[in-house]
C-alpha cells in the first residue's frame, strides 16, 4: 500500500495555533507541498508577517525570517539582493500587506523585485481581534464596523491585487481561493507558478488567497468556506490578474 | 483498498474533512482528545476510493491516505 497524500517534510509536525477552520493552515501546507516538490527546500527563505501567521517559522521546516508589521516585502528585498541565489517568498494576510504595508508592497512591485508573494485575504484583521481590514467587504460586520462596513465612513474594499498589475515590473498576480479542495488544488498551481517564475528570473508574481476566518466571521468553519464562495468571490473574483 | 489515518491528537475538530468526503466515511468522535477538541474518526467497510479530499481541506494537515 502507498501513501498518497503525506505529511509535507517542509512542514513540522505539531499542532499549529490556528483556530478550528483557519485557513491559514491550508496554505501553509501548500507551500510546504511546493517546497518538497521544487525540491528547493535547503534554498528558500520565508518572511513571515506580523499577524495571525507571526509564528510561521515555527511551522516550516525551512530557513524563515520575521519582519516588523507590513515591511515583509522590504526585508525579503533585502535578502533577495544579497543572496540572489536564495528562493525568497513572503507570506502576508490583508492588514500587513494591504494597510500597513501598503508602501513597501507598492514599491517592492514597481521595482520588478524577483520575490514570490503569498497574499492571504481573509477580509479582517485576524490576529488583533476582528477589525475592519482594507480588504472588508461593504455590509461585512467587524469589531470596528459593528453595524457593518459602510463606503461612506470607512471607504470599499481595497482590490489591491488589481492596483497592483498595473505596474510594469510586476509579471505575474493571479487570485485564488480555499473555499473547496477543487480551488485548493488551484491554489496550489498558482502559488507553485509563483515559486517557478522566480527560480526561472521572470520577476515579482503574487498570488492572493481568499481564506477563511471563521473566528472572526462569527461563523461555522464550514460557513465560512461557503461565504467565500457565495459572498466573496462576487468581489474578489478569482482568476489570472495579470 | 484505500485508507485514511487521522492523527486524533492534533485534529480540531472543524469538521471541514466531514464535509467533503464523497462517501461520508468521516464523522465527529464524541470523546475528547488530550487538547479538549472533538476529533473525528474514519469508519470504513470498503467504500473508501482514496480520493484524498479530505487530506486537502484539512487545515491542521491530521489526515494521510493510502492506496
Ligand atoms: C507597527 C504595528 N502596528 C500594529 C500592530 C498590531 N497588529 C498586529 S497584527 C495586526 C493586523 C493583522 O492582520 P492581517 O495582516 O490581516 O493578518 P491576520 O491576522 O488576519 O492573518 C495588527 C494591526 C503591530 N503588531 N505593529
Ligand atoms: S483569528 Fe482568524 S486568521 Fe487568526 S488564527 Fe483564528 S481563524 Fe485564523
Ligand atoms: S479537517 Fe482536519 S482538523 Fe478538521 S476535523 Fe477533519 S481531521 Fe480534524
Amino acid at each position: 500500500m502507498d501513501k498518497i497524500y503525506a505529511h509535507p517534510k517542509s512542514l513540522r509536525n505539531i499542532q499549529t495555533h490556528y483556530c478550528p477552520g483557519c485557513g491559514h493552515g491550508i496554505a501553509h501546507r501548500i507551500i510546504a507541498e511546493i517546497v518538497d516538490e521544487l525540491g528547493i527546500r535547503e534554498r528558500v527563505i520565508a518572511v513571515a508577517p506580523v499577524g495571525c501567521a507571526v509564528i510561521a517559522y515555527d511551522y516550516w521546516d525551512f530557513d524563515c525570517s520575521e519582519a516588523a508589521h507590513g515591511r515583509a516585502l522590504a526585508v525579503a528585498t533585502a535578502i533577495k539582493r544579497v543572496r540572489p541565489e536564495n528562493i525568497v517568498f513572503t507570506y502576508q494576510g490583508d492588514g500587513d500587506l494591504a494597510a500597513i504595508g501598503t508602501n513597501e508592497t507598492i514599491h517592492a512591485a514597481n521595482r520588478g523585485e524577483n520575490l514570490t508573494v503569498v497574499f492571504i485575504n481573509n477580509a479582517v484583521y485576524g490576529m488583533t481581534g476582528g477589525q475592519m481590514a482594507p480588504t472588508t467587504l461593504l455590509n461585512q460586520k467587524t469589531a470596528t464596523t459593528v453595524k457593518g462596513r459602510e463606503a461612506g465612513i470607512h471607504g470599499y474594499p481595497l482590490k489591491i491585487s488589481e492596483m497592483l498589475a498595473l505596474l510594469p515590473g510586476v509579471k505575474y498576480i493571479e487570485r485564488v481561493s480555499l473555499h473547496s479542495p477543487q480551488e485548493i488544488i488551484k491554489t496550489k498551481k498558482a502559488i507553485k507558478q509563483a515559486f517557478s517564475n522566480q527560480i526561472e528570473g521572470i520577476g515579482f508574481s503574487l498570488v492572493e488567497v481568499l481564506s477563511p476566518c471563521p473566528t472572526y466571521w462569527g461563523m461555522q468553519p464550514k460557513e465560512a468556506l461557503d461565504w467565500i464562495k457565495e459572498v466573496m468571490v462576487k468581489k474578489f473574483p478569482l482568476g489570472r490578474i495579470k | 483498498m484505500p485508507k485514511v489515518t487521522i492523527d486524533r491528537e492534533k485534529c480540531k475538530g472543524c469538521l471541514l474533512c466531514v464535509g467533503v468526503c464523497p462517501k461520508k466515511l468521516i464523522s465527529r468522535d464524541k470523546s475528547l482528545n488530550s487538547k479538549g477538541h472533538n476529533p473525528v474518526k474514519f469508519q470504513d467497510k470498503g467504500e473508501c476510493i482514496g480520493c484524498a479530499l479530505c487530506a486537502i481541506i484539512c487545515p491542521d494537515c491530521c489526515i494521510e491516505v493510502y492506496k
